[in-house]
């Protein structure tokens, strides 16, 4: 399917530019200021993000009745400020997200360019290497391996780089089989150019499009796994503010305000959202067509 | 088609094997698993007694062949916590986590392919953009918070549903429905572009010429084409979707397969979680392989 589709991307019909220009501004728009917001973090927030007041417990929103003006969007249940925390929490998002997609993808385009373009045993390899990961249940091993080396920021980035890497060489796999037959990579051989020069600088920035969209998903996914392992219990330990933890501490007070897990999981999905769609923009820009 | 079988079942062997090896491996990541067992107030006593008791003080060859030949046999060893066999507590929890990952593919079928179709049917419309972007909303929607999202209003504030536990079959609903939000955009996505892909063929536009009724082109010809690849895609979302129960059956304190397999994680089970996983593992080979066949059986080309 993906050599086809690859192949058909670029005359592909576009009748609503305008809707696809505004959603792609609106996922450059939401990035951006997670970006900012990550980087600034310590000059935007109001309070500290750690500092507890008892006397201050589960203040509403500042739209709700019992809202304070002091605390725009309210405080948890021991009184710390939930947008200052939530400031800080996409500090720990977009580092998990960035991180994790580094590593996962040092991993996959390494295992895919050299499987693809070698083809034969070693392309076997490398597809039972992908069967393998793809066999293994992507949750659980994840918080077993949390659980078992103890969670720390730096345990989760690790875990999920290690495992979410099977897109990248999937799709490094495919388009590195498509450019090896071109003649720019016969001319480079010809002149005699080493192995490694000829996978680095001829291959990959031929397929860098592809896998810059599958970074966007991949970055998607790892920071909705981050918080459905912090949600668990088994990812970035508290008292960081990651929003899935956020979530999780929450939710015994969700039936009586249920504020509490609102914010975070909006602030997650606006997020998660706005990579996606970046991811989208991406696609049409550079021509790379993933359907999935 | 005897050699494709062979072959695809000798891969599925070797990476069965390979799973094995990984899920033992992985329980002993710790370096110490006796004091991973014993918990943080153990005394060097008690670790030394679970060390010898489970037979921990050998080496690690030998433990994983002798786990490894159990596996083999239906025998994933005992839990520490339950002191039972951990295959009968994987079995009693069994139906619960298969009714549920049934329930969101289900869901998730009878929601993505319509959806899907409608959108390859008008492709580059405002209907196919308004379809495309559901799917890039599912996609970023965190299951975890839209399940408790879902008891809140749903559970509390409307009493329309059961907020946990499966007594009844309503309780299934919410969880359902969670799941298959995970498995809709991409059922979504492929059955557009298989669509796309079907609709522009040669024997599309013979129908055409033949003039057969819209409905039934749609329906009988370019449906049946682009049914393939979601045979195989949905096989490998109830994979996923098992795997993934983890997360929604602890939201929705559902007695599953991926409860039980938290629940060990958190109390240092570790039987319990090796062999969830590997259990969780070989599911999903055999479902793979099943697809692959299903496939090969209705394409002779990918016989190959």
């Amino acid at each position: 399917m993906s050599s086809v589709g690859i192949a058909q991307a670029l005359p592909g019909r576009r009748r609503f530019p305008a809707f696809r220009r505004l959603a792609t501004l609106l996922g450059v728009v939401i990035v951006g200021t997670a970006l900012l917001v990550a980087i600034f973090a310590p000059y935007l927030t109001p309070h500290d993000p750690f500092a507890q007041d008892l006397n201050l417990r589960l203040i509403p929103p500042v739209w709700m009745e019992g809202g304070q003006p002091t605390h725009l969007l309210g405080t948890d249940q021991i009184g710390r400020d939930y947008l200052s925390r939530l400031i800080y929490g996409t500090r720990i998002s977009m580092l998990i997200g960035v991180l994790a997609v580094i590593t996962s993808g040092l991993i996959g385009i390494t295992l895919g360019i050299v499987g693809g373009f070698y083809g034969g045993r070693t392309d076997d390899f490398v597809m039972f290497l992908i069967t393998c990961r793809l066999s293994i249940p992507l949750i659980l091993v994840a918080l077993t391996v949390v659980a078992l080396v103890g969670s720390s920021l730096a345990v989760v980035i690790l875990t999920l780089g290690l495992l979410l890497w099977d897109r990248f060489a999937v799709v490094a796999r495919t388009t590195a089989m498509q450019v090896r037959n071109l003649d720019y990579i016969a001319a480079a051989q010809a002149a005699g150019a080493s192995r490694v020069h000829i996978l680095v600088r001829e291959v990959l920035p031929n397929i860098a499009n592809h896998l810059v969209v599958v970074a966007t998903l991949e970055m998607a996914l790892a920071i909705l796994l981050e918080a459905a392992l912090s949600f668990l219990g088994l990812g970035v330990p508290p008292p960081l503010p990651s929003w899935g933890l956020m979530i999780a501490e929450a939710k015994e007070y969700m039936f009586f305000s249920p504020w509490v897990i609102m914010t975070p999981g909006v602030v997650l999905f606006v997020l998660v959202l706005g990579v996606n769609l970046l991811g989208d923009g991406l696609r049409d820009m550079l021509g790379a067509d993933l359907e999935r | 088609m005897v050699l494709f079988i062979l072959r695809r079942l000798w891969l599925a062997a070797l990476v069965c094997l390979t799973v094995l090896v990984v899920s033992f491996a992985l329980t002993h990541l710790s370096g110490d698993l006796a004091a991973s067992i014993a918990g943080p107030n153990a005394t060097a006593a008690d670790i030394a007694i679970i060390t010898k008791n489970y037979g921990l003080d050998r080496p690690l060859v030998v433990q994983f062949l002798e786990w490894a030949g159990h596996a083999a046999e239906g025998d994933l060893g005992r839990s520490f916590l339950y002191h039972a066999p951990v295959s009968g507590l994987i079995r009693d929890r069994l139906p619960v986590t298969l009714t549920l990952g049934l329930t969101g593919l289900s869901i998730a079928l009878l929601i993505g392919l319509p959806l899907g179709i409608l959108a390859a049917v008008r492709e580059g419309s405002a209907i196919d953009r308004g379809i495309m972007m559901v799917a890039l909303l599912g996609q970023a929607m965190p299951g975890f918070w839209l399940g408790l999202v879902m008891i809140v209003l749903l559970g509390l504030e409307l009493q329309w549903l059961p907020i946990s536990g499966v007594e009844t079959w309503q309780g299934y609903i919410m969880p359902g429905i969670v799941l298959a939000f995970s498995a809709i955009p991409a059922l979504m996505r492929l059955t557009r572009s298989g669509m796309i892909d079907a609709l522009a063929a040669d024997y599309i536009r013979t129908a055409r010429a033949k003039g057969l009724s819209r409905t039934k082109i749609i329906l009988k010809h370019a449906l049946r084409n682009a049914a393939m690849p979601v045979v195989s895609i949905a096989a490998v979302q109830l994979g996923f979707m098992l795997g993934g129960s983890v997360v929604i059956e602890s939201v929705f304190a559902l007695p599953g397969v991926g409860y039980l397999a938290w629940e060990s994680i958190i109390k240092n089970d570790f039987p319990v979680v090796q062999a969830v996983v590997l259990f969780l593992a070989v599911i999903y080979i055999v479902l793979t392989l099943l697809a692959d066949m299903m496939n090969a059986l209705l394409d002779p080309r990918l016989r190959a």
